[in-house]
């Protein structure tokens, strides 16, 4: 299949401190893809430079067969990257619905009225549409996690990043969250899962990447990862 | 214009000492901005407070640096007070701290400012010691002892901070807030106890600059205004928190700033400060000597 | 369309005050007020709705006065094109200050602003064609038709010019632009990542401002007669301006109208009555008490009161 994303040889520091080293990734279209890795390990890092929020120091990043390292974030998400973000960022003093609307009225340009009617739609895909009308102090830790989601989709992404959208989370509440991420696969969406909890990854994931210290340290099927050495030192400190 | 070697040697030797005098002046704001990143625009105004104070206590008789050093554990108190009060209402709230946490200071700023119009008038003031008023003849040039007495005493002072943050216990963990905050929580300690009490270093540390500032030349209740430029001109450059920056961003202002006093007059000099803060924020926001 | 109508309305009635025979200090303080109104309309586009704060008020205000001094010296240009050009260079300079500063966290663009107005300052001091240090006597042209006085006639240009700029700001306000500003308030990264242009945005959103102050400044020599250095870029106009916007609530364009008006009208009670140092005092104060108290502002305090008497 082709690569909707493909990440080559990025690196990225801070100061003197190096968050990424070399890094490769490739992301077929279509796929449920998985990165983990402990606190630290350069995933945020690492998204964020997809993303456009940071810029990487070398490498190119290319989506879509397209170089995009350096453009701003902006462009990128109109191209068609999406993501959410670990610690929900709300428009806090919009209702959850006008969260929305700035997606529908920067990506695709559409009039409220018919960014009203799509917002809706993915509100209630979400169960979120009892709360369109409430504000972000208002809800509650994964109603937030979804608005992040629900904001997010409402750019038509072709790419969602998923950062952590199930830390601190019940385990209902993680099977919810899931749910809606393969509903939104099933639609043709290639998704990035990075997430802290392993179960939830290795159910959701396709193909697992796992990170140590700002280095890809292994590759594979879930069930590969899992037994991996490697991975269970890094997680384990072993 | 007129240019010469000998007049570049003096604004060159005035510059430095002007220099170690303005890094002294910022070297609070390099801990309250710099390091706890507070947008402690009321910097300079609290320094002319002190240095009004300053004037009281020497028109007792007492020597102006001693007064600032007597004022520095009041000014610490002060410093504590105006810290848990920004922290209790808009630090802790979080959200948009940004606009009304600068409107705050800058508030402040101008409740000290009208403050001492109407205690002390718009008159300039000035305080006597040995010091004041002479000059030291070392060849052809002439160095005011003020100069060097300010010179000296912001040497001190810029390396007892220095130390104290690189050596002392709570001086690491105040430059671990700046960085950390999560990892200082691990260790057991309090941010929040730790930033207040470097605010209230910072500001002890302003109650002497403004003692230096009294005994450099005369001071009217507005001149904070200027110090706004000056001391956030050095902070940025220094690359915000760092001590040496600070000391090395000082000469390079003090050095421009005696220059263009010199070969342009008067009236361009308090622009230097301004200029060069703004080529700064354009081309290199991190700072020159950043972490 | 009821907003333009009220438009029509106050417009007629300021000509309607204009033309009768009121006392002419009226007119010298209504002038301060609605100076003092849009400077904080024009504040709030950046200042609230984006929540970048501009200390550079006077920067602005100064750079639209002396535009108007030098076409009038120069050319004898009239009050219009005045107001025109001083909007022009405002608006200018606020490009050149945000594309410098705009990038960088809320604070930088702050301290770049007062930056900025220093720099305007001694470029004025000396600058010998605009007076330099001392400054410049200008001696008014004559008073057009209907008017009777100079002075009369300024209030109503001012008039205009507030309300040019109330209805820019809630033109702003009510779209996309205004939208994509208020996102970036509440989080830079998420806006950026929502398809907002951020920093495209934010230098409209100065430009807009700093046009508006500059207009705002420009007939202000007209007004004193005069032109000079130190009180055209005084940091008066910065606290007007901020406190304008927080004391009466910068979510809506309504806010600094109220603010501005609440708070020119007891400055200018208390210049009167008491004195010019203390009326600055009650803005300092007045701004930290409502910065702290009521971070929403007269409309904040308004929409509680309407919530609890429900």
């Amino acid at each position: 299949m082709a690569a909707i994303l493909e990440v080559n040889a990025v690196s990225k520091h801070f100061g003197g401190f190096t968050a990424l080293s070399d890094v490769s990734i490739r992301v077929a279209a279509g796929e449920r893809f998985g990165l983990i890795g402990p606190n630290g390990s350069g995933k945020t890092t690492l998204i964020n430079c997809v993303s456009g929020s940071l810029r990487n120091d070398s490498g190119s990043i290319a989506f879509q067969g397209e170089e995009i390292s350096r453009q701003p974030a902006y462009v990128r998400t109109r191209k068609g990257i999406a993501r959410s973000f670990q610690v929900p960022r709300p428009f806090h003093t919009m209702t959850v619905l006008e969260n929305l609307l700035v997606p529908t009225a920067y990506v695709r340009h559409l009039k409220d009225s018919e960014g009203e009617a799509q917002a809706m739609q993915i509100l209630t895909d979400m169960g979120l549409a009892a709360k369109a009308r409430a504000y972000a102090a208002e809800l509650s830790q994964v109603e937030l996690r979804k608005l992040e989601l629900a904001r997010a989709m409402a750019s038509q992404p072709k790419l969602l990043i998923s950062d952590e959208a199930m830390a601190g989370l019940s385990g209902s509440e993680v099977d919810e969250v899931l749910k809606i991420l393969f509903d939104l696969n099933e639609k043709g969406i290639t998704i990035i899962m990075i997430e802290h909890i392993m179960q939830a990854v290795m159910r959701f994931s396709q193909r697992v990447i796992c990170l140590d210290a700002g280095k890809i340290i292994c590759e594979g099927a879930p069930t590969e990862i899992v037994k991996n050495p490697d991975v269970q030192k890094a997680y384990l400190g072993a | 214009m007129i240019f010469s070697l000998d007049l570049l040697t003096e604004a060159v030797i005035f510059g430095v000492l002007l220099g170690c005098f303005y890094a002294a002046v910022s070297i609070g704001l390099s801990v309250s901005f710099g390091l706890l990143d507070v947008p402690h625009v009321a910097h300079p105004a609290v320094m002319i407070l002190g240095s009004y104070f300053t004037y009281l206590l020497a028109n007792q008789g007492l020597d102006p640096i001693l007064s600032g050093v007597i004022l520095m554990p009041a000014f610490f108190v002060l410093g504590v007070l105006i810290y848990r009060f920004y922290y209790e209402s808009f630090e802790k709230r979080g959200s948009e701290a940004g606009v009304r946490g600068l409107a705050f200071f800058f508030g402040l700023a101008f409740i000290i400012e009208i403050g001492l119009i109407l205690t002390f008038g718009v008159d300039q003031r000035t305080v006597r010691a040995a010091y004041i008023g002479s000059s030291w003849e070392l060849g052809d040039y002439r160095i005011p002892y003020r100069m060097l007495v300010a010179f000296g005493v912001a040497l001190a002072l810029t390396l007892a901070l220095t130390i104290y943050l690189s050596k002392t216990f709570i001086g690491r963990a105040i430059k671990a807030v700046a960085q950390d905050q999560g990892a200082l929580r691990l260790m057991g300690a309090n941010p929040v106890r730790i930033k207040q009490w470097a605010f209230g270093i910072a500001t002890a540390v302003s109650a002497l600059a403004g003692a230096m500032v009294i005994v450099v030349g005369p001071v009217e209740p507005s001149m904070d205004r200027l110090y706004i430029g000056r001391t956030f001109c050095i902070v940025v450059l220094a690359g915000l928190g760092s001590m040496t920056g600070t000391l090395a961003s000082g000469l390079i202002l003090g050095i421009s700033e005696s220059i263009v006093l010199m070969f342009f007059g008067a009236s361009w000099a308090p622009a230097v400060a301004f200029g060069l803060l703004l080529v700064v924020l354009g081309i290199r926001p991190q700072g020159l000597f950043g972490r | 369309m009821k907003y333009w109508i009220s438009v029509a309305v106050i417009l007629v009635l300021t000509l309607g005050v204009a033309l009768s025979p009121v006392n002419e200090y009226f007119f010298f303080a209504a002038y301060f007020v609605l100076t003092a109104i849009a400077l904080s309309t024009a504040w709030n586009i950046l200042g609230g709705y984006a929540g970048y704060v501009n200390f550079g008020t006077p920067a602005f205000f100064g750079v639209g006065a002396y535009t108007a001094v030098v076409l009038f010296k120069w050319l004898g240009a009239p009050l219009p094109v005045q107001i025109v050009a001083g909007a022009v260079m405002g608006g200018l300079l606020g490009f050149g200050v945000g594309l410098l500063t705009l990038r960088l966290r809320g604070i930088f663009f702050a301290i770049g602003t007062i930056a900025v107005i220093f720099i305007m300052e001694t470029l004025m001091i000396n600058w010998r064609y605009v007076g330099g240090a001392t400054g410049l006597q200008l001696v008014r042209p004559p008073v057009s038709v209907p008017f009777d006085t100079y002075a009369r006639m300024l209030f109503m240009v001012i008039a205009v010019v507030a309300v040019v700029a109330v209805s820019i700001a809630r033109y702003v306000q009510d779209s996309w632009i205004g939208r994509g500003l208020r996102a970036i308030r509440d989080s830079e990264e998420a806006a950026e990542c929502s398809g907002v242009p951020t920093l495209r945005l934010k230098l409209i959103a100065c430009v807009i401002s700093g046009g508006l102050m500059g207009a705002v400044g420009a007939p202000m020599p007209m007004y004193l007669s005069f032109i000079e250095p130190a009180s055209t870029f005084s940091l008066n106009y910065t606290i007007a301006a901020l406190g304008g916007s927080i004391i009466g609530g910068m979510s809506h364009w309504g806010g600094p109208i109220i603010g501005a008006l609440v708070l020119s009208t007891l400055q200018q009670i208390i210049t009167v009555t008491i004195s010019g140092e203390v009326n600055v005092l009650v803005v300092g104060v007045l701004l930290v008490l409502f910065v702290v108290l009521a971070p929403e502002g007269v409309l904040g305090l308004f929409k509680r009161w309407l919530r609890s008497s429900k």
